[in-house]
């Protein structure tokens, strides 16, 4: 291949991208509606995009009937003519089980596999029955290969953002997606806090700000001081399953309301799709006027901004509501706040500036384009933790952590807004004479008690040895990592009986389910090492053109003017096509350049002989 | 999966020198990284004061308890050895675990009074065994109390919160005159009741939620 050129090329001449072994690493936004992935070089944190530019990767997912599987803008095609393989919104259900989606609103458009008691949440989509977490790994599967087109290189580690209010049971289930996608996971951020750390550093901000994250199915609010390169989370509140997305719901089911007749999944997610572009367009007009066409019979919609922003009140009220409290529970006053961040596509909506900008007295800032700061914030913690770095991220847990006692009564070890990592521990005992195991409930939430926290994990702790009620003494240890994942331990203190969890959640996958994914997983090998000789034939072909530039930096005047316009011709298509998704093509392309600068690479290396024998004696050279 | 997690129980303090895990080397006292091979280094058994490298006294100037806290942080946390083998990441955790509970417990002036008399021997607890008993304390706080739960009005509850606010800003000033005379017994009485006053604070912040919820759109 490329050798002749190469061995005359000065070592540092061209600027290579030099090769972690370990892989780079990057900051991943995985969105409820779009992702994001970014990486940083020296705090200059930069989003990854696709040839055309575009760098949101629509969080949509197509499973085809051929078995392929489409992610994000050719997704988005596909889903007028065939809705019934697209899924949506899968954010939304991670780490939920099947109980917990009734009380979601009644017209979710997902269809249901058969009602799983316990465990997770199983779609039904196409012939597939798939999990949350197999369909959120499918996302980070495209979205790395989009970092690794961008980049030229593998990416194996990445920094994956999540809501700060997101619990246990959803974080975990992101990084066994995150697992699954075949990325080692250096941190989950909490993404308000992700948001603050590229609006710190960009923009050199110091004192209180507040993050107002407002995505298209989580809303998180966060108080951060910043101060000399520290990010400490003062206070954060939110709602898990509020967004965007409720907006495009509340479009949806007045346009259905208005058509008349049947809404099964497939309509509904027609209708939702057509609510969203209404909802678009109502940012900056004050109408929207189009058709809704399902089963091949369009009618007529309109919609004002007045109305829109009716049908919405409650949605932006209730934030207003958590902020107001968050900032209550801090104890400060909304004017003492230095600055209001807006971040997550939904703070385009008039009305939540509009609410947002009068709480705090003071236009939001929104100067970092709301759909991006959350990736960039990641990148740079990507770099933080794998370069070192002078800021650093002190957060909180965002709910409180506690076990059930007797009677239903959540006693909480944690409480929220605790720094992370912690860890706790508090004493109970038993309350049967002869009691020899205790059963500890791990739940998560503000209410006093069981049954409306959340169940996080249910383990036991046996061989208590016969003692009379009360006599036991049993320590449940709570323990929170860096990433907001929770482990619980429990020991009988006078005999050391110990047991050990980590807390799996109820509505996680257990390690053998995780095991069978994986194993699925290397089918794919195939679409990976196909990806993987698209990426050698264009980190290839860069390197081509690389050593051509410099040569005709150095040894330009060893060509005609013709040869020279020729050759920057060819180097200009080789490294246009190799931008492109098409493996042979790159070759040729990079082939064609070789072939053609050979007389070139000839010339240079007579040059450099010349240059190697001048002043040598010719006797030496004979012997 | 999670790495398991060391709890922040540490070990009693050596009687002689401790040593690094890592090379050997004997450690300074309190030393957080080996001066011969800059292993980091288990928490060591301190008090909160001491752990943050401040005087083991009530009164403390805030911005520099952040500063410390800060500057410990930036050196400890989990962070700063994402990197690093697994056994580092264990200790520079369970660093920050301790670091995150001084912190904690020192920045709220009721659990700093609280913990700084339990170092001084004294428990100021309204429901354990040593309750410091005054009947006065009792009497205002049942009556205040009554008050807010006769509250009608979201004006009515805020009132009473702002109220307790202002008597807790005076409790604590109390409070550290008390520490400050060496007063024990005065210290540990007002610590009682700044706790039914931080209570109350809370309690009517709750009271006025509710009132503001009754009629609105409740979730």
């Amino acid at each position: 291949m490329s050798e002749v050129l190469l061995q005359i090329h000065e070592p540092g001449e061209t600027p290579m991208p030099h090769d972690d072994p370990r892989g780079l690493a990057v900051g991943i936004d995985l969105g409820t509606t779009n992702s994001v992935v970014a990486i940083a070089h020296e705090q200059k944190p930069e989003v990854l995009r696709d040839e055309a530019g575009h760098g949101l990767v629509p969080s949509l997912v197509a499973y085809r009937e051929d078995g392929q599987v489409v992610v994000g803008a050719p997704a988005r095609r596909l889903l007028l003519d065939h809705p019934g393989i697209v899924v949506g919104s899968i954010k939304r259900l991670m780490g939920r089980g099947a109980e917990d989606l009734k009380a979601l609103a009644g017209s979710l458009p997902y269809e249901l596999a058969s009602p799983a008691e316990g465990g997770m949440v199983r779609l039904k989509i196409g012939d597939r029955v798939l999990t949350p977490v197999e369909i959120s790994a499918d996302i980070l599967r495209a979205v790395k290969a989009r970092a690794e087109v961008a980049l030229g290189q593998t990416v194996t580690r990445a920094v994956i953002t999540v809501p700060a209010y997101f619990d246990d049971a959803a974080r975990t289930a992101t990084r066994d997606a995150a697992r699954l996608a075949g990325l080692d996971v250096l941190r989950l951020v909490n993404e308000p806090t992700a948001a603050a750390l590229a609006y710190g550093l960009d923009k050199g901000a110091e004192g209180l700000y507040a993050i107002y994250d407002l995505g298209g199915g989580t809303f998180d609010f966060s108080l951060l001081r910043l101060e000399k390169g520290v990010f400490q989370v003062l206070a954060t509140g939110g709602d898990a399953q509020l967004g965007g997305d409720d907006f495009d719901h509340a479009i949806a089911e007045r346009f259905l309301a208005e058509r008349g007749g049947e809404v099964d999944s497939v309509r509904a997610k027609l209708a939702l799709a057509t609510a969203r572009v209404a909802k678009e367009c109502l940012t900056t007009q004050s109408e929207w006027q189009g058709a809704l066409d399902l089963d091949g019979r369009p009618s007529l919609h309109r919609i004002d901004r007045t109305t829109f922003e009716r049908l919405i009140q409650s949605w932006v009220g209730r934030t207003i509501t958590i902020v107001e409290r968050v900032l209550e529970d801090a104890g400060i006053e909304p004017a003492s706040v230095n600055g209001v961040v807006l971040v997550g596509g939904s703070t385009r909506v008039p009305l939540v500036r509009r609410s947002v900008g009068a709480l705090f007295g003071r236009p939001a800032l929104a100067d970092i384009d709301p759909d991006e700061v959350v990736a960039l914030g990641a990148a740079l913690q990507a770099e933080a933790l794998t370069r070192g770095s002078d800021t650093l991220l002190l957060d909180v847990t965002p709910l409180s952590l506690g076990i059930e006692t007797m009677g239903g009564i959540v006693e909480k070890i944690i409480e929220r807004n605790t720094a992370i990592p912690t860890a706790m521990a508090q004493e109970f005992t038993t309350y049967q004479d002869g009691q020899s195991a205790m059963m500890i409930h791990v739940v998560q939430g503000e209410r006093e008690t069981v049954d409306r926290c959340r169940s996080l994990a249910r383990f036991a702790l046996n061989g208590i040895p016969p003692m009379t009620a009360g006599a036991a003494r049993i320590r449940v240890s709570f323990a929170v990592d860096a990433d907001g994942l929770l482990t619980v331990s429990a020991r009988e203190n006078t005999t050391g009986v110990e047991a050990r969890v980590e807390v799996k959640p109820t509505y996680g996958l257990a390690e053998d389910e995780m095991a069978v994914m994986l194993r699925d997983s290397l089918e794919h090998a195939r679409e990976d090492m196909e990806r993987r000789l698209l990426l050698e034939a264009q980190v290839e072909a860069r390197r081509t053109v690389n050593v051509v530039r410099s040569a005709l930096a150095s040894d330009g005047e060893l060509l005609s003017a013709e040869e020279r316009a020729l050759i920057e011709n060819t180097v200009a298509r080789a490294e246009a096509t190799a931008e492109s998704g098409n493996r042979l093509a790159i070759r040729a392309a990079a082939e064609e350049l070789e072939r053609m600068t050979r007389p070139f690479a000839e010339r240079r290396m007579d040059r450099g002989i010349r240059a190697a024998l001048a002043g040598r004696h010719v006797d030496t050279l004979r012997s | 999966m999670n790495e398991a997690m060391p709890l922040p129980v540490q070990s009693p303090s050596a009687s002689g020198a401790a040593r690094c895990w890592s090379c050997g080397e004997a450690l300074a006292h309190a030393a957080l990284f080996c001066s011969a091979c800059r292993s980091v280094q288990p928490p060591r058994a301190l008090d909160h004061f001491t752990r943050l490298g401040l005087s083991v006294d009530f009164a403390l100037d805030e911005n520099d308890l952040d500063r410390r806290y800060f500057s410990f942080q930036r050196q400890l946390h989990p962070d700063r050895f994402a990197t690093r083998s697994a056994r580092e990441r264990a200790i520079s955790q369970s660093q920050a675990v301790a670091f995150n509970e001084a912190y904690r417990v020192l920045k709220d002036p009721l659990t700093r009074a609280d913990y700084l008399l339990k170092l001084k021997g004294i428990a100021a607890n309204p429901d354990g065994c040593h309750t410091i008993n005054d009947p006065t304390i009792l009497m205002e706080q049942l009556e205040r109390r009554e008050n807010l739960m006769s509250a009608k009005t979201v004006e009515q509850a805020a009132a009473i919160g702002n109220e307790a606010l202002s008597h807790v800003k005076e409790s604590v000033t109390a409070i550290a005159d008390a520490f400050h005379r060496d007063d024990l017994d005065a210290a540990g009485r007002e610590t009682t009741r700044l706790k039914y006053l931080v209570k109350l604070v809370d309690e009517a912040r709750g009271r006025k939620h509710a009132l503001a919820g009754e009629g609105a759109d409740a979730d």
